[in-house]
């Protein structure tokens, strides 16, 4: 047994698990799909006295549409966002993003909010979620909500501003016009791999989203980038200007001038397609 | 201890577990299932793989009080009753998908899930599909070659 030992609990309703976490504070952590958590805690990079799953809460589980907003409830499984139809018809960015999460056999576990409340400044979810104009939604002990746009959400690598005795329970998309058009970049060292730079796009008449991920501390959303794209600039325009205040950090997989000029390749033809798809979708 | 029960290869299993063993060390040390093997116990190698419910899971990436109430199926569950070798375990003989077998039964589990779903699968997605499982003697061409061989079989 390679984790240190923890309580476990298995709450099956959203108030008994924040009524945990608040029992619990830094000493709690919330399993969901566990692939990156689980193997957090094999490697011991992390432990917590107490794990709160909630793979047996119900109403975490499953999405729904609701007008204009398509509302993933937290513990929804990453590849129901890429088998059902459903979703390819509301959030297509969300369908396309998908594939792009690791391996099927983690997408079968994975689930949409752990993604998201992991914050992994890497991972394909939050510059959806930040492209769009999505909002988390965020339960606290005693059963009060609150919404915060995905722009807020995300404060820093694996870090969020959720505190700590709230649960994410749902991501609500906004369901774009029919005549929009998206796309989502990137480029890993092997496929499922943690993205090298990505970038997650969407536009439609006259609003344009543009969030670029595994180059800074969070999803980087760049607002003079999409002002140049509603405005009708060229997409090498538009991706020079994505890039221009970039600091992406350097590792041992590439240094930060390697994944700046990725970012940039990936902005233009993330930028192309999405317009080709609005095109085709008018 | 955490009483646990689920059903692994059709049987009924009732036992006791600690709350961090995960489902690969159970269903190896309590089940004695050792098909199921352990490579990076991370979730990178995919040796591991089971069937939870029919899905394709990495058994080292979940706690087997997890599985509590599930359907497992490992690689000791999917040949005949008689020792008999499923289609894809055949193809894998016939096209020399494997050579120090490590790695097999991950495999072998994969792609069963994989010709479930897509019963005719074109190359790329055969190539995508086992881009989460690792084969350390690198045989990946006569894997693939058996998974074309198993979906014509079908």
């Amino acid at each position: 047994m390679k984790p240190a030992p923890f309580e476990y609990h298995a709450p099956e309703t959203i108030d008994e698990v924040t009524g945990l976490l608040a029992e619990h504070g830094d000493e709690a952590k919330v399993l969901a799909g566990g692939q990156s958590l689980v193997p957090m805690l094999a490697l011991r990079l992390t432990r917590f006295e107490h794990l709160v799953d909630v793979n047996r809460v119900a109403a975490l589980a499953g999405f729904a549409r609701e007008n204009g907003t398509l509302v993933v409830r937290a513990c929804t499984r990453q590849r129901v966002m890429e088998r059902d139809p459903a979703i390819a018809a509301a959030v297509p960015l969300l369908a396309r993003a998908t594939p792009l999460i690791g391996h099927f056999q983690i997408r079968n576990r994975g689930t949409v909010g752990g993604s998201l409340a992991h914050a992994d400044p890497a991972s394909e979810y939050p510059a959806v979620a930040v492209a769009l104009g999505a909002e988390l939604e965020l339960a606290s002990p005693g059963g009060a909500r609150r919404r915060l746009a995905a722009d807020d959400f995300f404060v820093g690598t694996w870090t969020t501003a959720a505190e700590p005795d709230e649960l994410l329970v749902a991501a609500r998309f906004p369901v774009w016009p029919a005549r929009s058009g998206f796309a989502i970049e990137e480029v890993a060292r092997r496929h499922g791999d943690f993205a090298l730079a990505g970038v997650a796009c969407a536009i439609t008449d006259g609003r344009a989203g543009i969030a670029l991920f595994g180059v800074g501390s969070t999803p980087v959303r760049v607002r003079a980038a999409e002002e140049a794209w509603l405005a009708g600039a060229p997409a090498a325009e538009v991706a020079e200007s994505a890039v221009r205040d970039l600091d992406p950090p350097a590792d041992v997989h590439a240094s930060g001038s390697t994944r700046t000029r990725i970012a940039r390749h990936l902005v233009e033809r993330a930028v192309t397609r999405a317009q080709e798809g609005q095109r085709v979708a008018g | 201890m955490l009483p646990v029960e689920m059903t692994v290869n059709g049987e009924r299993r009732r036992g006791a577990v600690d709350a961090r063993r995960t489902l690969a060390d159970y269903l190896r040390e309590e089940c004695a299932l050792t098909g199921t093997h352990l490579g990076c116990e991370h979730g990178v190698c995919g040796a591991c793989t089971v069937l939870l419910d029919g899905e394709a899971v990495r058994a080292c990436l979940m706690f087997a009080v997890q599985a509590d109430g599930a359907a497992v199926t490992t690689i000791e569950g999917l040949g005949g009753p008689d020792g008999a070798l499923s289609p894809v375990q055949d193809a894998f003989r016939e096209e020399h998908g494997l050579q120090c077998g490590f790695c097999t039964p991950g495999f072998v589990v994969s792609v069963t899930a994989l010709l479930q779903e897509n019963p005719k699968p074109s190359e790329t997605e055969i190539r995508e599909a086992l881009s989460g499982n690792l084969c350390r003697c690198t045989g990946y061409q006569g894997i693939i070659g058996a998974v074309k061989r198993a979906a014509d079989a079908r």
